[in-house]
């Protein structure tokens, strides 16, 4: 079947890369957790809680954003400008819906990999986080929706450098603005409102509030499937345009 | 067998393909020649599903040829122009990930046939991205005929390969010829279809003109070239159907330098792409 192909085939890469793929993904939230937890946010408290407690689950939710796109939109971007071989995948018998379904899972499975990196990096910070089931339901969910939206920015690019227009315009803005690092209560209710719609704002704010308080909205984790199936769809649709 | 039946390609207000007509049988082994920008690549990613005819059908085998046609995918071969591996991979591993595409079972031994076959058997465990251009086209090769295809297509197998590299592929062109396989492929190397193929097409702005065997082409020219350099220092041609003609010829016209020879491939390929045929 085309998702164990591709996950077999990102397994034997993920092996191959591993200490450069794990060195990648811990350097920036360490220095996140260094510059915002250690040294801006020492002697904060926010929404009853240190700083270093509450901007963990964002770190959390930024990283899963950024490794899963990255992780899909580079290898696909590559494949499709560079070594040419996702043309293969079109002269070949493969239904493109679990081809895509591979790619995307494959990809959220390196933002859970990264999660993980940055919830051990916390513990060796001596700060321990209440993790439970819907906190691994959320990481997988954004994981996953990034994934398949970096699926679907790869396919539709024609040129490795419209690839940062996403980078640029999307990734950055979302992992500043969506409540990773500050609390969005304190923004303008038009701002925050906008800000609240967007998918990496719902999962900040509901791994905080599990890590906090124990407890979330649980709409989000429908917001979340909806935008994972949205993005999915985007994906599966730019995968038939590369066949014009 | 492969019908392609008015097809055509339009993109925006130039046309790569021009309603081209053309049938070729199963075992055949066609040579698409043309000049660069000819629609030689277009036809071939028509016949494999990557574009879709802005007109016409093809059909392969009697069934319809689009990019869902999961059935007619399942028994073609394409070797594209440019490398389409994946270079992370090793040689063993790139062609397990496309039997496992093809959803081949058992595909152990059918792998250490085609390393065999593509005389790869000692670098199966190097990277592809550390093979050499030769070795990165046979690869390619065996991963088109992972699924043991009846049908293959190959875009300039041979381009940018080494005179050594060209000739292994060659052999394996041969080998394919050899069991029967049906053949479409296109080639800059004239020579190259003169050696392979049983059937030459020719091809330029879009359109197909001719399709018949090499012999056929250079007879319908004329079996012997009289290739002289004249006054105006320019080498010009004459075709002959005899060597007495050819003779005969040369004893009439002023010349620096001159020869008789058997026309050639490469003759008739000049000849089509320089007197502009309509």
């Amino acid at each position: 079947m085309e998702v164990f192909a591709v996950l077999w085939r990102e397994f034997i890469f993920f092996k191959r890369r591993f200490w450069k793929i794990t060195t990648s993904a811990i350097m920036t939230p360490l220095l996140y957790l260094i510059a915002f937890g250690w040294g801006l946010g020492k002697d904060i408290v926010i929404e009853g809680a240190t700083y270093m407690h509450f901007v963990i689950p964002g770190i959390i939710a930024l990283s899963t954003m950024n490794t899963s796109f990255n992780a899909v939109a580079i290898r696909i971007n590559i494949s499709k400008l560079h070594e040419k071989s996702f043309e293969y995948y079109l002269t070949s018998p493969v239904n493109m819906n679990l081809l895509a379904f591979g790619h995307v899972l494959a990809g959220a499975l390196r933002g859970m990999y990264a999660a993980f990196l940055i919830f051990l990096i916390s513990f060796i910070f001596g700060i321990k986080i209440y993790v439970d089931f819907y906190f691994v339901l959320i990481c997988f969910l954004n994981s996953f929706l990034f994934a398949a939206f970096g699926y679907g920015a790869a396919l539709s690019i024609e040129s490795h450098y419209d690839m940062s227009r996403f980078t640029t315009y999307v990734m950055t803005p979302m992992s500043f603005l969506c409540g990773t690092f500050f609390s969005l209560k304190n923004l303008p209710p038009v701002v925050k409102e906008t800000i609240g719609i967007l998918p990496l704002s719902h999962t900040s704010q509901s791994l905080r509030d599990i890590v906090l308080k124990g407890q979330f909205d649980h709409k989000s984790i429908l917001v979340l499937l909806i935008y994972a199936i949205g993005f999915y769809f985007f994906g599966v649709g730019m995968s038939y345009k590369e066949m014009k | 067998m492969i019908e392609i039946i008015d097809v055509s390609k339009v993109f925006g207000e130039f046309t790569a393909v021009d309603n081209v007509n053309l049938k070729i049988e199963s075992g055949e082994f066609l040579g698409l020649l043309g000049p660069n920008g000819a629609g030689k690549t277009t036809l071939i990613k028509l016949l494999t599903g990557l574009l879709k005819p802005t007109s016409g059908a093809i059909y392969i085998d009697g069934e319809k040829m689009s990019r869902s046609n999961m059935e007619i995918k399942k028994r073609i071969g394409v070797v594209p122009q440019y490398t389409n591996l994946d270079k992370e991979l090793t040689v063993y591993e790139n062609l397990i990930f496309a039997a496992k595409l093809f959803k081949i079972k058992g595909y152990k031994d059918k792998i250490e046939e085609l390393l065999t076959f593509i005389e790869l058997e000692e670098h199966k465990n190097k990277k592809a991205m550390n093979l050499s251009g030769g070795m990165q086209r046979r690869l390619m090769i065996a991963k088109a005929l992972i699924n043991d295809p009846d049908i293959i297509f190959l875009d300039e197998p041979t381009v940018g390969i080494d005179l050594n590299g060209r000739r292994k592929i060659w052999d394996i062109l041969k080998g394919m010829k050899a069991i029967g396989k049906t053949v479409l492929l296109t080639t800059h190397y004239i020579e190259e279809a003169d050696y392979l193929c049983n059937q030459v097409c020719l091809i330029n702005n879009g359109k197909v003109f001719k399709k018949e065997t090499p012999e056929k082409l250079k007879d319908d020219l004329g079996i012997y070239t009289v290739e002289y350099f004249d006054s105006e220092m320019k080498t010009r041609y004459e075709y002959f159907k005899d060597k007495n003609g050819a003779e005969k010829y040369i004893l009439n016209t002023e010349y620096i330098s001159y020869t008789i020879r058997k026309t050639t491939l490469e003759d008739v390929f000049y000849n089509f792409t320089n007197r502009k045929v309509v």
